[in-house]
């Protein structure tokens, strides 16, 4: 599903702040397996994670997302991966400020531009199944963190993608939003997804249902099971 | 792009524009504010050229005037029977008009004859009757030029089609204002021809000059063009304000744009994170900006159609009109040109919407997390 051959990425290439944030990762991450990246903060947990998803592109090496090269895609087609292959929860959200859950929701839909009818029905299925039908019209930022995580991953949803990529899901939520949170995730695995989430929290990595660890340190993978 | 496509961005556009509510309505004054500046000046420039052309419309074909150490002087009634044998000329005519300086409300009035009206009797425009505040039946007190007291009956309000060139006349009988003036029986202040074929006016023009070389004959083109070129001018002067005007908006819309807030930035790289194309982000903020802009065009348009054609002529009657001593309240014939409001509209709201386009653009392009960690 998900292959990465020599991959580097360095930020600001040539300057006295150059930093190299990957190097030289290989990575196989077979299909419907749910997969943790883990590592200290720095380590390049979330630099991989958008890597993988197509939010920057490497500096060097080749990434393969299903039978797709995305290290080197068009950006249209490029765009069009992250919008009907993955589906992205932020750390901080990143949720859209003035807007309702459910326009929020519904956002990554409107390039796809389906009958308003079929969307609206998605989306209240969907807040329904993540327990916010009463908030759908609420403004995202009167949310609380459990239903702010939530609304994005109702969003990452909307359209259906077969990869799920969330990084440090847990970093905002107290214990018992955690453990709700990787219930939720469990059940996206079971509907045969392939989820890749990055955190450093125990509770993550002890969860029953992760197949495999990824441990980083300096941009490079150290362990792996 | 889709219809179902363009509504969603749409959509989204005014969900955008209602977030922002306060901002984007402090914008969309100031703009309209702008618009009714430049529309008020296109319009009443318009209005009058419109007003100057339909009065000229009625002007003689030819007037010829004698000149006195280059200066305007009685005409002596021999030269009307001279001019009237010209070939080509179907009627001569002689005219008598002047100027009254009214101490009583320190106003000046053009006065003209009409062979109709009866001795002692006259008729005043309507800006004459508004500052001496006079209706019909009412007596007007003159001074004649030999310091006599020289009462007039009005008999009748003049209410011609153009109030601007009619507000400061005033009109009296043929022999009332030889009296008045002491004019000289045997002259006139200009004479005025008609001309069968339209084309001849050049050649009679000519045959004028040479057989009265004293005399300067004036066709009405060129009356037309120097009236339009006065309110050309005039309008000039508006534009040359306003687009000072629109210089500084386009400033100020260039620093807004340029700098687009860490707020924004940070949408754009989560609508690109999230599946939207560059074009997507493109074609909805090009929507925000025609949104406003458009809105912020009609507003103003409207504002000052209404100014202008059912108001008192807006802050730029008193520079367009300059040249009338007395005002007149004028109400000109609405009167739109197509290709001055497509003039306009493109002025006001083209460059609005790219000086906010390239800035977006710049970020759109970025990578989506690049975008969002700012």
């Amino acid at each position: 599903m998900i292959r990465l051959w020599d991959v580097h990425k360095t930020f600001h290439a040539g300057q006295v702040n150059e930093l190299w944030a990957i190097r030289g990762v290989e990575l196989h991450l077979p299909p419907r397996q749910f997969t943790i990246l883990r590592g200290p903060s720095g380590s390049g947990k979330t630099t991989l994670l958008t890597l993988i998803g197509g939010l920057i592109r490497p500096s060097r090496g080749r990434i393969v997302v299903a039978d797709r090269q995305v290290s080197s895609l068009p950006e249209r087609f490029l765009t069009q991966m992250r919008r009907t292959t993955f589906g992205f929860v932020f750390q901080q959200f990143n949720l859209i400020r003035g807007l309702s859950v459910l326009d929020n929701v519904m956002l990554p839909a409107y390039p796809l531009a389906p009958p308003h009818r079929e969307l609206m029905d998605r989306a209240h299925r969907l807040l329904a199944r993540f327990s916010l039908t009463a908030r759908a019209n609420a403004r995202v930022e009167w949310l609380s963190g459990g239903e702010a995580q939530r609304t994005a991953l109702c969003r990452a949803l909307i359209n259906d993608p077969p990869v799920i990529i969330a990084d440090e899901p847990t970093a905002n939520l107290d214990q018992a939003l955690s453990r709700e949170l990787m219930i939720l995730l469990r059940e996206l695995k079971a509907e045969g997804r392939t989820v890749v989430v990055s955190s450093h929290d125990p509770l993550v990595w002890e969860s029953s249902v992760v197949d495999r660890w990824v441990t980083l340190r300096d941009g490079r993978i150290v362990e792996q099971s | 792009m889709t219809m179902a496509r363009f509504r969603y961005l749409l959509d989204y556009t005014l969900l955008s524009l209602a977030r922002r509510w306060g901002r984007q309505l402090s914008l969309l004054i100031v703009y309209a504010l702008l618009v009714l500046l430049l529309a008020s000046v296109m319009l009443l420039g318009q209005a009058l050229r419109w007003e100057a052309g339909l009065v000229l419309s009625a002007a003689p074909d030819l007037v010829v005037q004698r000149l006195m150490a280059g200066r305007q002087d009685l005409v002596p009634n021999a030269y009307l029977s001279q001019l009237t044998g010209l070939r080509g000329v179907t009627q001569v005519r002689g005219r008598l008009w002047g100027y009254y300086y009214d101490s009583a409300v320190g106003a000046n009035y053009t006065v003209m004859t009409d062979s109709s009206l009866s001795s002692g009797d006259g008729a005043i425009g309507t800006g004459v009757a508004r500052v001496r505040q006079l209706g019909v039946g009412d007596w007007l007190g003159l001074q004649s030029s030999p310091g006599h007291v020289f009462p007039l009956r009005i008999t009748r309000l003049l209410e011609p089609n153009s109030e601007l060139v009619s507000a400061d006349l005033l009109v009296m009988g043929e022999e009332d204002f030889r009296r008045f003036f002491t004019f000289p029986r045997d002259s006139y202040t200009d004479l005025v021809l008609t001309i069968a074929n339209p084309r001849e006016v050049a050649t009679i023009a000519e045959k004028v000059r040479r057989l009265l070389p004293d005399t300067r004959p004036i066709s009405k083109t060129e009356l037309l063009r120097s009236y339009d070129s006065l309110f050309t001018w005039r309008e000039g002067i508006g534009w040359i304000i306003l687009v000072s005007v629109v210089l500084a908006f386009l400033t100020l819309a260039w620093e807004r744009a340029s700098g687009l807030s860490a707020e924004e930035q940070r949408e754009i790289g989560i609508l690109k994170a999230i599946g939207w194309e560059t074009g997507d982000v493109l074609g909805m903020k090009l929507a925000e900006g025609l949104v406003i802009s458009l809105t912020a065009f009609l507003f103003g348009y409207l504002a000052a159609w209404l100014t202008i054609f059912h108001g008192d002529g807006g802050l730029f009657m008193p520079l367009l009109k300059g040249w009338a001593v007395l005002y007149p309240h004028f109400h000109p014939l609405p009167h739109v040109d197509g290709g001055e409001v497509a003039t306009l509209l493109v002025v006001t709201v083209f460059p609005y919407t790219i000086a906010t386009l390239v800035p977006v653009w710049r970020v759109a392009i970025a990578d989506p997390d690049t975008v969002m960690r700012g």
